[in-house]
């Protein structure tokens, strides 16, 4: 008979083996990394920019440039970039950031000579017509109109404008943003932010010669910097006074909750420390808050924390949306929890099931060679090393109860933590 | 091309290996024959909130998380009308204790009372959070019913009311683990860095044991044709009107399947197709306009769906998705845009490859429809369709008398 009652023997997790990527200089100041691996005839093709410093008045252009980038150049309609990218089964991304935003191509490799040519295009010569404009902030607003009747949005939205203030960080889009975009300010916000010195390729997959070669031809000298630079530093975050922001939404079934404070960010050396600490309180599905007020109470389909770096700082955030009727109850019962990271110590076996399971997501995280060059990207446009993930691991293996306490102290004063409802309190 | 190996243990439990030892992670996928469909009228959403329940403690292992987050795992799963799957991830050097949790699991559940009263209370915190407190949220609790009249895929996973979940007994949890939760209804695939004989060897070990259990026999009532068109209104608090036309299709194993599946690719998929290019862009009938087809296993849906900008009528939205269909019905499709949503598919077959989880949750699916191997045919039966077959498939579905149309009207 097999004995069912205690688990099998199982091994500690210490085989997580980063890829580091190859670098090529291209003349014109643009960063070009590699990383090959990997069975399948593909590439992932990313080409991130800094976005740059926020204008208040303006607040929409990094976003609305960075969009619609693929809706025409000067010799391409939005509809013909989509048909070329279609035809040949590739796959055209642009996603906006706070910090950078980038294009994305995936494509398999044999179609690469003929996509490749549209990125180019669209990098050099997008034009950014009037009548696409118009489409996109018509829109755009629809879709902020549906956006905002939803509660967790609105939470996040009155949070981020509480915790990191007038920056591009706490901007939430309003419906009237949108009447200060203009096609004249977005061409030449593209033209300072879209050159190779703001730039940093990375390519992921099964990189032949022939692709590395196709790449650094077509973005190298050709690819031409403006006379200015891109200037893409952000202010620092400018927290809110008020602490407690409650909209009220009369007929919610459920309340969302936003609770967070500015905190440490990845340069810190405590950060990985305070990511256990995340860890142990919301950051996985065993945690104390998943445990107590969704697995005991029912109060909730889903409640997590986390944290958020910039370059200019961090913060902490919990989220959830909980039935209306126990709004209170779970916001004390969230209170509760964090006040005891700061007087108990996490016993051992907690602790160590948090180490484990921490170290096994890690190793998971790393599912194919996409994933080793987004490790790259977190610590490279931090201003980081591969150090980082040496002292993440150091740090998850041996980190104390006391420590945890002693962060928990310096770092999480509920009292001080902004908090938002949106529903019913 | 996902190279696998395939055995059979005595009590009828299917196994599927997939080695890959590109990595160092295990995946254990395992899919249960059970979903929404199988539920009784009275008490729907069952399948789901028994899918929670899965999670609340089995005969020897009281608590279901915490080991495998110990060694490194984690776990998630989900419900649809048709199926029930499970599955896990951890590092491939502990796979013996996925093994364990899952193996007894099937064998039995504690069913334990406080178990069932919180999940019952998180299952309706999920209902109200995704179908209730969202705009347009409850569309599948209204669609559904009137696509279908007699078949049970006319109430969503999530069940018809708030009310049936909050009725369930310790003893409907019972009987239906017993009915559905054996051996013989489930798929196991086992995927990453494992050898066949290492995961044969496991199976037998923790597997071999568990009782074969009654086969269940599926007997649901089939949905006849539909014969008039079906319109339903509703004002809601939403922001903007909203369209929904459903048109019923084949089964996922009807032979015509592939040709629906691009009729939609020709209409949907990507900013290149017909729908956004003419609607979005062109004629500026939608903020946003999509089509889509549910693959259910029993007679599927094919959705239209879009939000027309202010100042279009509901009128002249319905025209316009009605003009693009006809004109799939009457003209037939250029060679090259054929070519293009072909190539979109082998593309997206490729890319899938590169995800362990996918490979292995793709590889239970196709062993369910009939034979695991059919995921590397795929491709190729997609690549047969003619145009031809796109209009005939067109024809038979864009029929007014074949139709549900649901409006959204926003309360202003």
């Amino acid at each position: 008979m097999i004995n069912r009652k205690s688990a099998p023997e199982s091994r500690a997790i210490d085989n997580i083996k980063l890829i580091k990527p190859e670098l090529t200089e291209l003349g014109n100041g643009c960063k070009l990394f590699c990383f090959n691996s990997g069975d399948q005839e593909l590439v992932r093709i990313e080409w991130i920019f800094g976005n740059l410093t926020f204008d208040p008045a303006k607040p929409l252009l990094n976003m609305a440039v960075n969009t619609m980038l693929t809706d025409g150049t000067s010799s391409l309609t939005a509809s013909e970039i989509a048909d070329k990218i279609d035809f040949y089964g590739a796959f055209l991304q642009v996603d906006y950031g706070y910090e950078n935003s980038q294009v994305t191509l995936y494509t398999l490799n044999k179609h690469l000579p003929k996509t490749l040519p549209v990125i180019a295009d669209i990098l050099n010569n997008s034009v950014f017509p009037q009548k696409e404009l118009e489409t996109f902030k018509r829109n755009q607003q629809q879709k902020l109109q549906v956006s905002t009747q939803k509660n967790d949005i609105l939470a996040r939205r009155a949070f981020n404008r509480a915790v990191y203030g007038a920056t591009i960080f706490g901007y939430a889009a309003e419906m009237e943003d949108y009447q200060t975009l203009h096609r004249d300010d977005m061409l030449v916000h593209y033209k300072q932010m879209y050159q190779p010195s703001n730039c940093t390729i990375i390519i992921s997959g099964k990189v032949e010669s022939q692709t590395l070669a196709l790449v650094t031809d077509t973005f190298g000298n050709k690819w031409i910097n403006g006379a200015d630079p891109a200037i893409t530093t952000q202010p620092q975050f400018k927290p809110a006074a008020d602490l407690f922001y409650f909209t009220e939404r009369p007929e919610a079934l459920q309340s969302a909750i936003r609770i967070g404070t500015p905190v440490i960010n990845r340069s810190h050396p405590d950060f990985q420390s305070l990511q256990v600490l995340n860890t142990v309180l919301g950051g996985y599905f065993g945690s104390r808050l998943m445990a107590n007020i969704r697995e005991d109470k029912g109060y909730t389909y889903g409640i997590g924390s986390g944290l958020a770096s910039f370059k200019q700082g961090g913060a902490f955030f919990l989220a959830t949306e909980v039935g209306a009727d126990v709004c209170k109850a779970a916001v004390a019962e969230i209170e509760k929890e964090i006040n005891l990271l700061k007087t108990e110590p996490v016993p051992d076996d907690e602790l160590s099931l948090v180490r484990n399971y921490m170290l096994g997501s890690t190793l998971g995280s790393l599912e194919n060679i996409f994933s080793h060059a987004d490790k790259f990207k977190t610590i490279y446009f931090a201003g980081l090393d591969y150090d980082y993930y040496d002292r993440y691991t150091d740090t998850v293996k041996n980190i104390t109860s006391e420590k945890l306490i002693k962060l928990a102290n310096t770092y999480f004063n509920f009292d001080q933590f902004y908090k938002v409802i949106v529903g019913k309190y | 091309m996902v190279k696998f190996n395939r055995f059979t243990l005595d009590n009828g439990l299917r196994v599927i290996v997939h080695e890959d030892n590109t990595t160092p992670m295990a995946v254990l996928n395992i899919l249960y024959d059970v979903g929404a469909r199988d539920e009784d009228p009275e008490q729907t959403g069952f399948a789901h909130l028994f899918e929670h329940l899965m999670f609340g403690g089995s005969v020897n292992i009281p608590v279901y998380d915490e080991p495998l987050q110990r060694v490194g795992g984690e776990n998630n799963a989900f419900t649809s009308n048709d199926i029930t799957n499970y599955y896990i991830t951890l590092p491939a050097a502990n796979i013996e204790t996925a093994f364990w949790l899952e193996s007894d699991r099937m064998l039995s559940l504690a069913f334990s009372e406080k178990s069932l009263e919180v999940q019952r209370n998180v299952v309706i915190e999920e209902f109200k959070q995704r179908y209730l407190n969202q705009p347009y949220g409850d569309v599948w609790l209204k669609l559904r019913p009137l696509v279908y009249k007699q078949h049970p895929y006319r109430w969503a996973t999530i069940g018809k009311t708030i009310k049936h979940i909050e009725d369930a007994r310790i003893e409907d949890v019972k009987a239906f683990f017993k009915k559905h939760y054996n051996p013989q209804n489930a798929i196991m695939v086992v995927g990453g860095n494992v050898t066949t004989a290492q995961v044969k060897e496991l199976a037998e070990k923790w597997f071999g044991d568990i009782p074969a259990g009654e086969k269940y026999l599926r007997n649901l009532p089939q949905e006849p044709a539909q014969t008039e068109a079906r319109r339903e209104t509703v004002t809601a608090k939403v922001p903007l009107n909203d369209v929904y036309i459903a048109f019923q299709m084949g089964a996922r194993l009807d032979a015509d399947y592939y040709a629906a599946e691009i009729v939609s690719d020709l209409l949907s998929r990507g900013n290149s197709s017909r729908l956004y290019k003419s609607l979005v862009k062109e004629k500026q009938v939608f903020s946003e306009v999509h089509a889509y087809i549910t693959g259910s296993l029993d007679k599927g849906m094919f959705v239209l769906e879009g939000k027309p900008l202010e100042g279009v009528s509901i009128e002249q939205a319905e025209a316009a998705l009605w003009e693009q269909i006809e004109k799939l019905k009457e003209e037939d499709v250029p060679a090259d845009e054929l070519t293009k949503v072909k190539n979109k598919t082998e593309s997206t077959m490729i890319f899938a490859e590169m995800s362990l989880l996918d490979k292995a949750m793709n590889l239970a699916q196709y062993e369910l429809l009939g034979d695991a191997e059919m995921l590397n045919q795929e491709t190729s039966k997609y690549l047969k369709v003619t145009a031809a077959e796109v209009k005939e498939q067109a024809r038979k579905l864009f029929r007014k008398e074949n139709s549900s149309t649901l409006i959204y009207l926003a309360e202003k």
